[in-house]
């Protein structure tokens, strides 16, 4: 089921990391690099986060993981988005945009 | 799946923590040296990149646990960390947890042995395929009210061809044959069947094949099929069995066949089955009832349907043969046949266990309960620095179910005992003996039964846990436990001692019954008194006097042995159920109405019989020397399964008969019987005209529990039957006396077998094995119960006194009396007692109806019963309580308040 009351700080971490894992599978590592290189380096992901982050949403069956060989010919732990977290990330995105959107009218009003 | 994904991982962090904690370090070390070759290439000096990694990626050990916790070693690691823990604490409570312990491998351990026996003879199926669709058709005879009456051959074959319920029926009668020929002559237990008996049961041989049709007629070719038993024991399992003669009686009969083991039809002891072979007389007369049926539905079919088909089946016969009025169908389901006398028991056993563990269960909620409330100060510290409500219910919860898999585990091992003590002393023909084990179904009942039960009892204090404010106890444990704990404890204490009583109750009316039914005069003396059967076979015999002279001489001879104070014999001691039997009429009052025609045994006896028995001679005289005759007298209606007697010429001498006190009551109430007349069958029947010569005293011959029935014997001289039974009056012990009988048997002619051969006392025994079983595991229950309830009651009431120790000094040093205390203590433990034994009373009253057919002359609701047990329950109630409160007072008040 989709939780779109988390706390929205974890919220939005995991909506950026489901995200990124929408355009394929990425380890840890690579997802931190995208996130950082799409928000133009303005989004600065904490490890310390992101972990913690990316074992949650496995235990909630969003992401999946398994070990693959990364671009350099390096042991990497993937991760992918399963169907659970397809939708999930569809909820949250759609919950962010209503959120954001009312945020602007206000600060545009 | 999701689930499965979870699944695997918390396999996999149990198999091990240390592969999973591997491979979170191993995915981190990655990110690092990637983040580290990045910083590098952005400029940063290697050692520098390095630190900045290591920095960035945090506190590993705090992701690491993290981790572990998602990928499922969380949930298994603190499971395994609550089961050392419960296993410490309850080492550090032997006393506690032996108690614990003990309680409940006597609950478990007696429902997993009650259970073998209801799984071994309620639920294993029997051995036959789809045995569901196998029925006993039985006749019911209103005029001596049996319902379970045999079958005529005519009626069996108008069943057979007109119904449509039924794939097919078989007739079928235990008989028995003498087997000469190598070895030792050995009386054996068979059966006469129809040939399709084996289809309907859907049982093939093993060797060779059984009987067809062709063959179940007289005249045939005489053919025999052997159990596997027989044929390993005589015939040493040898293929070439099949194909061989044996002398079966005197008749050349060829083996043919060998059915599987296990194959035993219709009782434990058939060791052989040869064709039914129905004369032309049988395949007429409607009047001889000689022969058992089962059949096999069809699929789909009833034995409501079944029952309605032979009905109108029936409705058919008794319109052309009005003189078969009174006799109607009763159709059973064949498991029900055998298993169906003794189910009542079994349930009430069941029962019985099951009660015995919920007291077993409420006595260690009761010990849990007053544990935790000394637990409560440790319970609150562990939630006051940081352990959830539910981690500390599912904590206490391990506790009692590690409590309840150890239980249940020594539970098992009292079962193996029990049961082995059960079956013991299980009476020889409780059905399907055989199937009675200590079986995987078994062993899974006793697991679950372990688990639930230690939730169960885990329940209570765990739940009165999550609904207690642990501020709230820190500051209380102080002072006492909690009003909710103590009313708790003592619904718990009522409830045990109501379950106590019931099963008391029980087992009182048990005993009560058992009491009444060895008090009951079976109107002979069965000490010291050996029998066995003799039967004489073969063409030596055919001639009446060869028989007569045989039995005479055995008499002589055995009553010359030392030891012996006399010798006799009868048709037969113990009757069946069904014995042969037949009507009979009284000279000069015309036939009886078909409907009040009664039936009696007829049993032939040598002279002796009355005396070496003690039965008393209420008039006239036994039977003596004068009682001779010089031909075969006309027998009663032929008794299928012995020879025929050659033809019958009239009467010319004078045929006598004894008569038993109930049918001189019944038939001449105020006449004098001696001296009237009455023959078998209707008045214009072939047979003799009988001078009742004498009256004997009643004897109960089918059984403690029997109702007498009008009874006639005979003259073996007049009636010389060629298999007798022997009753042997020894001086010594009856069991040591066969060999002797053997000697003598052989002796007269070598070719004569002993069948049997024991004391009747141990077959009296026998017959009240089952009820001395029931009785005797009632009241081991029933007592089983009343000591763990008087445990119960003492547990709380001691520590209630524990935990008013400070009031109760408190109200003696303000000058209560030590009476005044006593009083205070025990009201409050009586109060509950007698609430608990009350509500026993009145459900004991409402369950014992479903024992009434387990009871013997003493009705389910007896009051002297009911008061005995009300007393005692109040006895041990009173001491439980007692003991404890006398504590109270004896409490030096100074001490326990400066404490």
């Amino acid at each position: 089921m989709p939780n779109t009351n988390a706390d929205q700080l974890h919220g939005t971490l995991d909506m950026l990391v489901l995200k990124t894992l929408h355009a394929g599978p990425q380890h840890g590592y690579g997802i931190a690099v995208r996130l950082q290189q799409r928000s133009a380096d303005v989004l600065q992901v904490e490890e310390g986060s992101l972990y913690p982050a990316l074992y949650r949403m496995e235990q909630r069956g969003w992401i999946d993981s398994e070990w693959g060989v990364s671009d350099n010919n390096r042991r990497a732990r993937f991760y992918r988005l399963t169907r659970a977290g397809r939708r999930q990330l569809e909820a949250e995105t759609e919950s962010w945009r209503r959120l954001s959107g009312a945020v602007a009218r206000i600060l545009e009003a | 799946m999701a689930i499965f994904r979870v699944l695997r991982d918390r396999l996999r962090a149990l198999t091990g923590r240390a592969r999973v904690e591997r491979e979170i370090d191993s995915e981190l070390r990655d990110h690092e040296d990637r983040l580290a070759e990045r910083l590098e290439r952005e400029g940063l000096a290697p050692e520098a990149a390095r630190r900045e990694a290591h920095r960035r990626l945090g506190d590993a050990v705090r992701l690491r646990e993290a981790a572990y916790d998602v990928r499922g070693g969380g949930f298994v690691e603190s499971l395994m960390h609550d089961v050392r823990y419960g296993w410490r604490t309850l080492r550090r409570n032997p006393g506690f947890t032996l108690a614990a312990l003990l309680t409940l491998a006597l609950g478990i351990g007696a429902n997993s042995a009650i259970f073998s026996v209801a799984s071994g003879v309620l639920l294993r199926p029997l051995p036959y395929p789809d045995p569901n669709r196998l029925a006993m058709v039985w006749m019911t005879n209103s005029r001596i009210n049996l319902i379970e009456d045999w079958h005529s051959f005519p009626n069996y074959w108008d069943y057979r061809s007109q119904n449509s319920t039924f794939d097919d029926l078989a007739v079928f009668n235990g008989t028995s044959r003498t087997v000469t020929d190598e070895g030792d002559p050995d009386r054996l237990i068979g059966a006469h069947s129809s040939a399709h008996l084996f289809d309907i049961l859907g049982v093939r041989p093993i060797r060779g094949r059984v009987y067809i049709e062709a063959e179940d007629r007289p005249g045939a070719n005489r053919v025999v099929v052997l159990s596997h038993g027989l044929w390993q024991r005589r015939f040493g399992g040898r293929d070439d069995a099949i194909g061989k003669r044996i002398q079966l009686s005197g008749v050349s009969t060829e083996i043919i066949g060998v059915m599987p083991d296990g194959f035993a039809f219709p009782t434990r002891e058939t060791e052989f089955w040869i064709p039914t072979a129905p004369s032309d007389g049988n395949r007429q007369n409607r009047g001889s009832l000689w022969l058992q049926v089962i059949g096999r539905v069809k699929t789909g079919v009833t034995v409501a349907q079944a029952q309605a088909d032979l009905e109108r089946v029936n409705a058919g016969i008794l319109e052309r043969f009005p003189q078969q009025k009174g006799y109607g169908i009763y159709v059973r389901n064949y498991r029900d046949q055998i298993v169906g006398d003794v189910r009542p028991a079994i349930l009430v056993l069941v029962g019985a266990v099951g009660f015995v563990l919920l007291i077993a269960c409420t006595n260690v909620a009761n010990l849990l309960l007053s544990r935790s409330a000394t637990r409560e100060r440790e319970l609150a510290l562990r939630a006051a620095i940081g352990a959830g409500r539910g981690r500390l219910v599912r904590q206490l919860l391990t506790e009692s179910v590690l409590l309840g898999a150890i239980g249940g585990a020594a539970g098992l091992g009292l079962a193996w005992i029990g049961l082995h003590a059960i079956l013991g002393s299980a009476p020889p023909d409780l059905p399907r003996l055989d199937a009675i084990a200590l079986d995987g179904r078994v062993l899974a009942f006793t697991v679950v039964l372990s688990l639930v039960t230690g939730l169960l009892f885990g329940l209570v204090p765990a739940l009165q846990l999550a609904r207690a404010n642990p501020g709230e106890t820190l500051k209380d444990a102080a002072r006492g436990s909690s009003g909710l704990g103590r009313s708790l404890r003592r619904g718990l204490v009522a409830l045990e001692m109501a379950l106590a009583v019931v099963l008391l109750v029980g087992a009182g009316l048990m005993l009560r019954s058992f009491d009444r039914l060895q008090r009951v005069d079976l109107g002979f003396r069965a000490d010291h008194l050996f029998t066995a059967r003799v039967g004489l076979w073969g063409q030596r015999y055919q001639p009446a006097q060869a028989r007569v002279d045989f039995f005479a001489q055995l008499m002589d001879r055995l009553a010359a042995q030392p030891g012996v104070a006399g010798a006799a014999g009868v048709g037969t001691v113990f009757l069946s159920e069904t014995p042969n039997s037949t009507n009979f009429s009284i000279e000069g009052r015309g036939d009886f109405p078909p409907e009040q025609a009664v039936e009696v045994p007829v049993d032939s006896v040598t002279p002796d019989y009355f005396r070496v028995m003690n039965i008393p001679l209420r008039r006239g005289r036994l039977f003596d020397s004068r009682d001779r005759r010089d031909f075969p007298p006309p027998a009663p209606p032929p008794i299928p399964g012995s020879p025929a007697g050659p033809p019958v010429p009239p009467p010319d001498f004078n045929a006598v008969v004894i008569i038993n006190e109930t049918m001189a009551k019944m038939f001449w109430k105020d006449e004098d019987p001696l001296g009237k007349r009455i023959k078998y069958g209707q008045q214009n029947s072939q047979g003799p005209w009988m001078t009742i010569v004498g009256v004997v005293a009643d004897t109960r011959r089918t059984g403690y529990d029997a109702v007498v029935r009008p009874e006639t014997y005979l003259p073996h001289a007049q009636s010389p039957d060629s298999g007798l039974t022997l009753v042997i009056r020894t001086q010594n012990d009856p069991a040591a006396f066969l060999p002797s009988l053997r000697s003598v048997v052989r002796g007269i002619d070598p070719g004569i077998a002993v069948q049997g051969g024991r004391a009747i006392e141990a077959e009296l025994v026998e017959m009240t094995a089952q009820r001395r079983l029931n009785t005797m595991l009632l009241t081991v229950f029933g007592v089983c119960a009343a000591l763990l309830a008087a445990i119960g009651i003492y547990g709380v009431i001691a520590y209630s006194v524990q935990q008013r120790t400070r009031e109760l000094s408190v109200r003696m040093a303000l000058g209560a009396s030590a009476r005044g205390i006593l009083g205070l203590v025990l009201r409050e433990g009586l109060s509950t007692s007698l609430l608990g034994l009350a509500i026993g009373l009145a459900a004991a009253f409402a369950l014992s109806r479903s024992m009434a057919s387990m009871l013997y002359d003493v009705p389910p609701g007896d009051p002297v019963t009911f008061a005995t047990i009300a007393g005692i329950a109040a006895l041990v109630a009173l001491l439980a309580n007692l003991v404890p409160a006398l504590r109270a007072i004896r409490v030096d008040p100074v001490q326990a308040l400066r404490q």
